[in-house]
């Protein structure tokens, strides 16, 4: 039988943008379709086992928690979650949870370390401004797909400019709104199995059907059962019209 | 120009702009800011009695009414922001519709300010009393975090050096505002009876802000509310001052609990639900005493309070009583969830979800509250609002069957289907420019505001 185990990263402190609504459309999906699901919360201190867990996900936070979890992430998890990565485990960044994968945010004189796991760093803008508003991406997740590229849609709201470096690429092409720059018309990053994104709001109940590709590369599933999703496309049809698209 | 001659001018265009349909709660105040930038200092100044302050995330338009209730009972003459236009055009707005020559129509002020305005009113205004009641996660694309806001709010307070402070002692967030002075009220409630079984997940400033070892809470109350300590010794909450104890909660319909004041205590019959309106109560049970108010007047004042604006309104429409409760961010609509889920049988819901700035363009908060708590109660929920197919998936995940689920994106169309469609009580939770439009639409219909009670 299936399962998927997901390592939900500092889910008390890396969660600011409701991002327990990732983790519930991931569950009742699964739960929906049959498939095993568990998440086990890591946090402060606690090490991880980079076999245990088929995604892992770190989510945004306040800027003193954030902080905090870098830190921990560095110290106590970098390691088995380049490890995870390695072995084609999903890692799921969302926000400053995406910022986290890179290499460094940078914060005027002081800096907050990241895992490494892509080669991109972050930097707070000179005056204070965010980026914030609907965005919608386009992406093309499977390499060799034909077809048209699909579209996710969902809230950013970020102090950060993520630059990504020349080798790396991004998650999606922005269509509305502003992504890693505001400027690149970039949005995320996609190294094989880690994931990087600016978009909340939640991401996945806005985009179901990127949840179920997530847990199809996380279960290592070829196809997964239909389910009635007439809500879920038209939530994922109202946040392409906040973004401004059609 | 004198000010007179610019409140003239201010007026007239507020005159305009109403006449023009274009509403103008605040625009007459913007104006006269604009024109006369000390224009709340200099009006309030015309006040005998001096002004008091209102702040939180929730709560602040009704706890503005129970103060206003109490006082108008012991004669005040109040100039008061009561529709909650509460940022410095609103504030100006009220005061400048009371000046009369060189006075003002009114012995005293009661303003209910936004939480981001406050460092800016507060020094204009220097009010006698400043209630501070809680500090929860709202519209962080407009409000940022709320750390931001409790920095802001320690600098208005650090202005404002003679003024009385009254301080919800649960949220330790708040109750920090206060170390260091001594001019200080501190209001709670004390009651095991109505803790929860744990911290919600939507729950904020969970770590101690002095040493940032999490707090030890002994009770949570609500959200992040409660009877708490930190493991090091730094910050303890502070012994209220005004307490409620012995609290009853009647579903939606209302409340009870005993009152104290130091060593006084009386029973309050609150015609408002839910412990987040005790917490209301309590707050301006301890700002109407910190004003000089006597517990008769704010025990007669609590139970004759009416509920505020789209705030527990129930109004009669055709043979269906629909109660319409305001929901604006998680640990309100938690509070509201919690209460709805204490009345018996099943509920039948209108849920509207609109994305304007006023109620935030990110709807990332519904995530975030407890709908999981509807799950097994709903008979019916109808989603209307521009974002009324998310909210639609938010309560088909929380649990509730998708066959009672039904999605009418526009308002009216939807209050249509939900009326439709049932017997009895409707509860109407809205956000904030969707309970403007609920209301708009009732009145429109001929409910009358009147009829609202």
């Amino acid at each position: 039988m299936a399962e998927l185990r997901v390592c939900a990263l500092y889910p008390d402190l890396m969660n600011i943008y409701a991002d327990r609504g990732n983790l519930l459309m991931l569950q009742r999906r699964c739960e929906w379709r049959g498939i095993d699901f568990a998440v086990t919360a890591a946090g402060l201190g606690e090490a991880i086992d980079p076999d245990a867990h088929d995604l892992f996900y770190l989510g945004g936070g306040q800027d003193r928690d954030q902080r905090l979890c870098a830190l921990d992430l560095v110290q106590t998890k970098r390691d088995a979650l380049h490890a995870a990565a390695d072995r084609g485990a999903i890692v799921l960044g969302v926000c400053g949870g995406y910022q986290l994968l890179g290499h460094r945010y940078e914060l005027g004189d002081d800096e907050i370390p990241g895992l490494g796991l892509v080669d991109l760093h972050t930097v707070r803008s000179a005056d204070g401004s965010r980026l914030i508003g609907n965005v919608a991406i386009e992406v093309r997740l499977d390499s060799g797909a034909t077809g048209p590229p699909r579209v996710l849609a969902g809230f950013e709201n970020h102090g950060g400019r993520t630059h990504l470096g020349a080798g790396e690429q991004p998650l999606g092409r922005v269509l509305k709104g502003h992504g890693n720059s505001g400027s690149s018309g970039t949005e995320g990053v996609r190294r094989g199995s880690v994931i990087g994104t600016y978009l909340h709001g939640p991401l996945l109940p806005k985009n179901a059907w990127f949840a179920d590709w997530l847990i199809r590369e996380a279960c290592g599933l070829t196809e997964l059962a239909p389910l009635d999703d007439a809500l879920e496309a038209a939530a994922h049809a109202e946040a392409l019209r906040a973004a401004g698209c059609r | 120009m004198m000010l007179a001659g610019k409140i003239a001018l201010a007026r007239a265009a507020g005159t305009l702009s109403r006449r023009a349909g274009r509403g103008g709660t605040s625009l007459p105040g913007k104006l006269l800011i604009r024109i006369e930038p000390r224009a709340i200092a200099r009006l309030s100044a015309r006040l005998r009695d001096g002004s008091a302050v209102i702040s939180a995330t929730n709560g602040k338009t009704t706890t503005a009414a129970m103060v206003a209730a109490i006082l108008e009972g012991g004669g005040a003459r109040l100039v008061h922001n009561r529709a909650g236009a509460n940022m410095a055009g609103g504030v100006t707005t009220a005061l400048l519709d009371a000046a009369r020559g060189s006075g003002i129509d009114g012995s005293a002020g009661l303003f209910e300010v936004d939480e981001f305005w406050l460092d800016r009113v507060v020094p204009e205004l220097a009010p006698r009393a400043l209630l501070l009641s809680n500090l929860f996660r709202d519209q962080l694309d407009r409000y940022g975090e709320l750390e931001t806001i409790a920095d802001r709010w320690a600098a208005a307070v650090a202005a404002a050096p003679g003024t009385q402070l009254v301080l919800n002692a649960d949220d330790p967030l708040v109750a920090d505002l206060g170390r260091d002075r001594a001019n200080v009220t501190y209001f709670g409630v004390q009651d095991d009876g109505v803790a929860l079984s744990g911290m919600s997940h939507a729950s904020d400033s969970k770590h101690c802000r002095r040493c940032g070892a999490p707090y030890v809470y002994d009770a949570v109350y609500m959200g992040h509310l409660g009877r708490y300590h930190c493991p090091n010794g730094d910050g303890p909450r502070p012994e209220p001052d005004v307490w409620a104890s012995a609290i009853t909660l009647d579903g939606t319909r209302g409340a009870a609990f005993d009152l104290h004041l130091g060593a006084d205590h009386r029973r309050v019959a609150l015609p408002l639900p839910g412990l987040y309106n005790v917490y209301n109560a309590v707050g301006a049970a301890a700002l109407a005493r910190a004003l000089g108010a006597d517990l008769t007047s704010i025990v007669s004042g609590l139970a004759a309070t009416q509920a505020a604006f789209g705030r527990a309104e129930t109004v009669l429409v055709g043979d269906r009583e629909l109660a319409i409760l305001l929901v604006k961010n998680p640990a309100g609509a938690n509070e509201v969830l919690r209460t709805l889920a204490l009345d018996p049988g099943e509920l039948d819901v209108l849920a509207v979800l609109n994305d304007r700035t006023a109620d935030g363009h990110d709807v990332s908060w519904i995530w975030d509250a407890d709908f999981e708590l509807l799950a097994d109660r709903v008979r019916r929920v109808t989603c209307s609002g521009a974002r009324a197919a998310e909210l639609a998936v938010r309560l088909k995940y929380a649990g509730v069957p998708p066959e009672r689920l039904y999605v009418v994106p526009a308002l009216e169309a939807g209050l249509d289907a939900a009326l439709a469609d049932g017997a009895g009580r409707l509860v109407a939770m809205p956000t904030y420019t969707a309970m403007l439009d609920l209301r708009a639409l009732l009145v429109a219909r001929g409910t009358a505001a009147g009829s609202f009670r």
